[in-house]
Order: C-alpha cells, then sequence, then structure tokens
C-alpha cells in the first residue's frame, strides 16, 4: 500500500450514483481482458450531468476525448457517493482511468465493500464537507499513515476518518489476500 | 434483550447465539446468484484467485440467470452469455436459465422466486444490488460485486458487518387505489437515500402482511434505494403457501423478538396513503401524483423486478381495458412466467396482452430491458429527451439511456392513468 498518494483533485457533488460512474450500456466490456477492459476507462464517469462534473466550475471533462486515463489522480466527493447498482464496474473503471484514492463524506455500502474487497482503492472518508474547500484541479497530498490530506493549492490541511473494521482488509490488499493471511483459503 | 429477524438468520449462519450491530461476522451462504452483467467478471476472478480448474464450493447453491441485456444485436452482450454458458458446463451447474431455451427465465430476483430459490431464514447473496429483493420471504438477501461473489464460489462464505435495524410498520388497510410501489416512493421520501445505509428495513404491521408475495418483493425491491443492506418481512402462511408450490427445500422460520433493539421505528397509518411519484432525477424526490398533474409524458413504461410482475399488469390492465393510449407505452413482462400469465389470465374474459395491444402498447420480450438503459437497441430505452413514467426503480441521470430524458417512477396504476392522458395521473381519476 503507498503510504503517500499524490496528485490532481476532480471534485464531484452529493449522491453521484454507478449510472453516472460508468452507463450501464458500456457494462458489456470484460473486466479482464487486458484491451477491452480500457473502455472502461473511457467512459469512467460519463454520466455525470455536464453541470456537475469537475466542480465548482462543472463541464469539466473527467478522461479527455479520445482517452483512456484521467488526467485526474483523487475523486473528492460528497455524501453518498457510488449508490445504485452492485456493479463492481464502478471501482473499477475509476481505477483504470487511473484514480488512485476516493475522499467522500459517506459512501453507499456496495460500492464502499466493492472498493476495498477488489483492492481498487481506498475509499477514504473525510471528517467534514470537502467540496467546498477543494477545487477540481487543486493539488492534494494524502499521507495514509495519519490519516490526512492537505491540499498544497491552499495549504490546508484535513483529517480523515480511521478506516474502521476494513482496515485489515485494506492493509493485506483485498478480500483474498486477508484470507490468505488469516489461513481461511 | 431479543433479536430482529436479520440478526437471528446471520448469527445462525455465523454459529452463533447472537450477534451485535456493529459486529463483523463471517457467514455461511445459502445461495449465489449472478447474471449476465456481473457474471462474466465474477468467474474471472475465481479462476484467477482459486486456480483455472477449480471446482465452485457448491453447485447445488450457485444460481445463474441472464436477463440484463439479452435481446441486442451487441457482441459483447452476447460474448458474456457464452462465458455463463461455459461456466455452467464446466462445473455442471444445475440451476442455470439459458437464454434462448424453454428454461430461460428473465429477470432474475422475480426468477428467483418463482423456481423456488427463495426459502425463509436462507442467506442470498447476488452479485445485483436489488437481490434485496428476497428479503419478502423472511431471509437475509443483498447485493454484492464480482470480487465478494467470487469469493463466494470458492469458500461458501462472506464477512458481513451486522446492520443496526429500522421497523416500518403500516397498520389498518390500504385503499385500494395504493400499491407497495407508492408505499416504498412514500418511505424513501421520507427517510431519503442514504437514510437506510449499512441498515435493514424491517416492514411489519397488518396492512403490510395483507400484501401478495408480488407486493411484497416490490417493497424489498427498493431498499437499495434508501441506502438499505437488506430488507425483510416476517415469513407468514402466504409466504409459506408460494415457496411450498416452488421447493420441496427445508427452511426456518424467523420472527423479531417483541423486545428486539431497533435503531428506529415509525407507524404509519395505512389509510392516509396517497399515490406517490419520485420525480427526476432521484428516487427520494417525493411528489403526490395529484400535484404533478400538469406534467407532461412521452412515454409510460411498466415493467421490471419492481413494477413488472403478475399483480403489476393486472393492476394496470384494470386501468387500461377498454381505452387507449394517449403515448407510448411498453409493457415488459419481469419474466416468463409472467408473460404466461399475460396470455392466460383474464380480466372480465379478456386476457391482459389483449388488453394491452387493444389499447395500443408495445409489448416487450422478459428481461431487464430499459430500465437500465442498456445496449442501444434495447426495448424501450430513451434517447433524446423524453419524459417518461416508469415502474421501475431508479431515476438517476442518464440511468434508462439518454442523459436528457427524464423518468418520474411511479405505479403500475399511476404508469396507467399517466398512459391515458399523457400527463402524470392520479390513478383515482380512472378507477371507481
Amino acid at each position: 500500500m503507498e503510504q503517500v498518494i499524490a496528485g490532481r483533485a476532480y471534485v464531484l457533488g452529493d449522491n453521484i450514483d454507478t449510472d453516472q460512474i460508468i452507463p450501464a450500456e458500456h457494462l458489456v466490456y470484460s473486466l479482464s481482458d487486458p484491451e477491452e477492459k480500457k473502455n472502461y476507462g473511457k467512459f469512467a464517469l460519463s454520466g455525470v450531468p455536464e453541470d456537475d462534473a469537475g466542480l465548482p466550475e462543472g463541464n469539466k471533462l473527467f478522461v479527455e476525448e479520445g482517452k483512456f486515463e484521467s488526467e485526474y489522480t483523487i475523486i473528492i466527493g460528497g455524501k453518498n457517493f457510488g449508490c445504485g447498482s452492485s456493479r463492481e464496474h464502478a471501482p473499477a473503471c475509476l481505477k483504470i482511468a487511473g484514480i488512485q484514492a476516493i475522499i467522500a463524506t459517506s459512501y453507499a455500502r456496495i460500492f464502499y465493500r466493492n472498493s476495498v474487497d477488489g483492492g481498487f482503492f481506498i475509499p477514504f472518508e473525510s471528517s467534514g464537507k470537502l467540496v467546498n474547500d477543494i477545487r477540481t484541479e487543486d493539488n492534494l497530498t494524502i499521507n495514509v499513515e495519519t490519516g490526512t490530506l492537505t491540499n498544497n493549492s491552499s495549504n490546508q490541511t484535513f483529517k480523515l476518518q480511521p478506516l474502521g473494521e476494513v482496515a485489515e482488509i485494506v492493509k493485506a490488499g483485498n478480500i483474498f489476500e486477508y484470507a490468505r493471511k488469516a489461513g481461511m483459503i | 434483550m431479543g433479536l430482529t429477524i436479520t440478526e437471528k438468520i446471520l448469527a445462525a449462519h455465523a454459529s452463533k447465539d447472537k450477534v451485535t450491530p456493529g459486529e463483523t461476522i463471517w457467514v455461511d451462504v445459502d445461495v449465489l446468484m449472478t447474471h449476465d452483467v456481473c457474471g462474466p467478471g465474477t468467474i474471472s476472478i475465481f479462476k484467477e484467485q482459486f486456480g483455472e480448474n477449480a471446482k465452485v464450493f457448491d453447485r447445488e447453491k450457485v444460481v445463474i440467470i441472464p436477463d440484463h441485456y439479452i435481446f441486442t444485436s451487441d457482441k459483447h452482450a452476447n460474448r458474456n452469455i457464452d462465458i455463463l454458458r461455459e461456466f455452467v458446463s464446466e462445473q455442471n451447474l444445475p440451476y442455470y436459465y439459458d437464454v434462448g431455451t424453454e428454461n430461460y427465465k428473465g429477470v432474475c430476483h422475480l426468477a428467483l422466486a418463482q423456481e423456488g430459490h427463495n426459502r425463509p431464514g436462507e442467506v442470498l447473496f447476488g452479485t445485483d444490488s436489488h437481490t434485496c429483493t428476497s428479503g419478502a420471504f423472511g431471509m437475509f438477501s443483498t447485493g454484492i460485486g464480482n470480487t465478494d461473489a467470487a469469493f463466494i464460489l470458492g469458500t461458501g462464505k462472506l464477512w458481513v458487518k451486522v446492520p443496526e435495524s429500522m421497523q416500518f410498520e403500516f397498520t389498518g388497510k390500504f385503499p385500494d387505489y395504493i400499491m407497495a410501489k407508492d408505499i416504498i416512493l412514500q418511505v424513501i421520501g421520507d427517510i431519503g437515500v442514504d437514510g437506510a445505509t449499512y441498515r435493514t428495513m424491517e416492514w411489519t404491521g397488518n396492512a403490510i402482511m395483507n400484501f401478495s408475495m408480488e407486493e411484497r418483493m416490490t417493497l424489498c425491491n427498493m431498499a437499495i434505494e434508501g441506502g438499505g443492506k437488506n430488507a425483510v418481512i416476517e415469513a407468514d402462511e402466504v409466504t409459506l403457501k408460494y415457496v411450498k408450490e416452488r421447493t420441496n427445500k427445508p427452511y426456518n422460520v424467523y420472527r423479531s423478538d417483541h423486545d428486539a433493539n431497533y435503531y428506529f421505528k415509525k407507524t404509519y397509518d395505512a389509510s392516509t396513503m396517497e399515490p406517490i411519484v419520485a420525480k427526476p432525477h432521484s428516487p427520494d424526490n417525493k411528489a403526490l401524483v395529484r400535484e404533478c398533474s400538469d406534467v407532461k409524458i412521452d412515454r409510460s413504461y411498466i415493467g421490471s423486478c419492481t413494477g413488472g410482475k403478475y399483480t403489476d399488469f393486472l393492476a394496470a390492465a384494470n386501468i387500461l381495458n377498454g381505452k387507449k393510449v394517449a403515448v407510448n407505452t411498453f409493457i415488459v413482462p419481469a419474466t416468463t412466467e409472467v408473460y404466461k400469465d399475460l396470455e392466460g389470465k383474464t380480466l372480465n374474459g379478456k386476457t391482459l396482452l389483449n388488453i394491452f395491444k387493444d389499447a395500443g402498447c408495445e409489448i416487450g420480450d422478459a428481461s431487464c430491458a430499459a430500465c437500465l438503459g442498456g445496449p442501444k437497441d434495447t426495448f424501450g430505452r430513451t434517447h433524446g429527451t423524453e419524459v417518461v413514467v416508469s415502474t421501475t426503480n431508479r431515476n438517476f441521470p442518464g440511468r434508462m439511456g439518454s442523459k436528457q430524458s427524464e423518468v418520474y417512477l411511479a405505479s403500475p396504476y399511476t404508469a396507467a392513468a399517466s398512459a391515458l392522458t399523457g400527463r402524470i395521473t392520479d390513478p383515482r381519476e380512472m378507477l371507481n
């Protein structure tokens, strides 16, 4: 697990659902074929309405036209991030697009589980609402060990919530590695 | 302190006397269900983690139901069904409902019920968020992703954080024009789309227990739209009659103790309920149907696991019988058994299918169809700025295909009444 995650922020609002993260028409691609799965990067967050895409201004493409990866590394979300479907294509597409961490006020249950058990990235929870303090394009640094987020663009530091019951799975990498370490499989 | 139904089921499956909300436990899984959208990904993780020649933990406990992208020319979607077929053959799985055969069923959540895979007291996981539907049978059921499903395929186990329970009681009697869909939209509107996150939605009260199994499934189906982990309704004679007609397998009926601990309890007077819609673009954007009578619609859609069951179509037929629709109206039975009911069951001497055809509706084949948009050639999918009244479960931006279309979630009564007028219409204007 990386101890420091740094990169540019892409900011979204509340209730970003899985149809916005990856519209259902794209769920036909293989998640295991290296070439085919690139399409998930291409269409990641393509369902977000234009006004809500990259706050506060909006109208910012997460993945540029014709590209398969995003220039952004960290997503800042509001409450109930990832609500809706159980599709693991949702955290997978963000990972494929290059996302290394999400920090949201709260998560929908299945998205949270999928992110942790699948080992896609750490779904951090913020202690307060960050959507007003961080702008899309800001340069961020997350210190995983201390559980802090620094906005290098504004020199502000924020405390992240402890990982709680999933910390051991996060540390192991995913549910399979956790189970192997625990002697379950 | 007593336990809720959910706590009792989870404790029994973790070989514990009791469990406490917030506790993380490992449970033994009775049924794992997957479908064409998440099955291929699940299978590839299973093979990667357990080996190319690995066998599933128990072939009697795996159910595979293709239902999402069935009637499409999309080559990737069709390839995904081939992957399911190959896995079923390799693992010799007995419960597979293949496309293009007499065995094909349609939407997994209703197919699970109709094929006897929902049994009181059991633990069922499915790679679909609406797996919570099965809670209508007094069981624990919830949606998971591909990784968790692959873990179950290999081990038969999964970790669960024991949820706190919220109890929704409806006393008295619902008016005739009220359906379970109105009730779940009312409650989600009251608690919000994350009002039940990490929690159980337990339904109780004599008005709920007077519902058919189909209506109970509608109530439990949309627990996920409130963020719920699962929904549950205690099994009674109605449940047991339905189950015994479909399976000989044993089951256990659990009841919540009177002194069980609830995070929240709310009692509603069933007689005061009114027809409800969820306006675009969120299932908690609640309004009374009668407050939306100036909203013009382009389309009415009656289908899906939420609103495509026999009782849903019987309600719609009651309103559409002998009349003509004013807008494009799509009828999509959830399963082939429902389709047969449309062909075989009558209202005032006329089959439901003929009632819909004569009213000018378009009839689709059993599948998830446009509930979640899907490939471009999906039956009933939106492609532009359509305003749709729909009996489905989600109205997020782009959910039915086009990001520019607007979806109003409603009961089959409301969807049928609105189809006749071309505007959102309270079914009380049409019933009597």
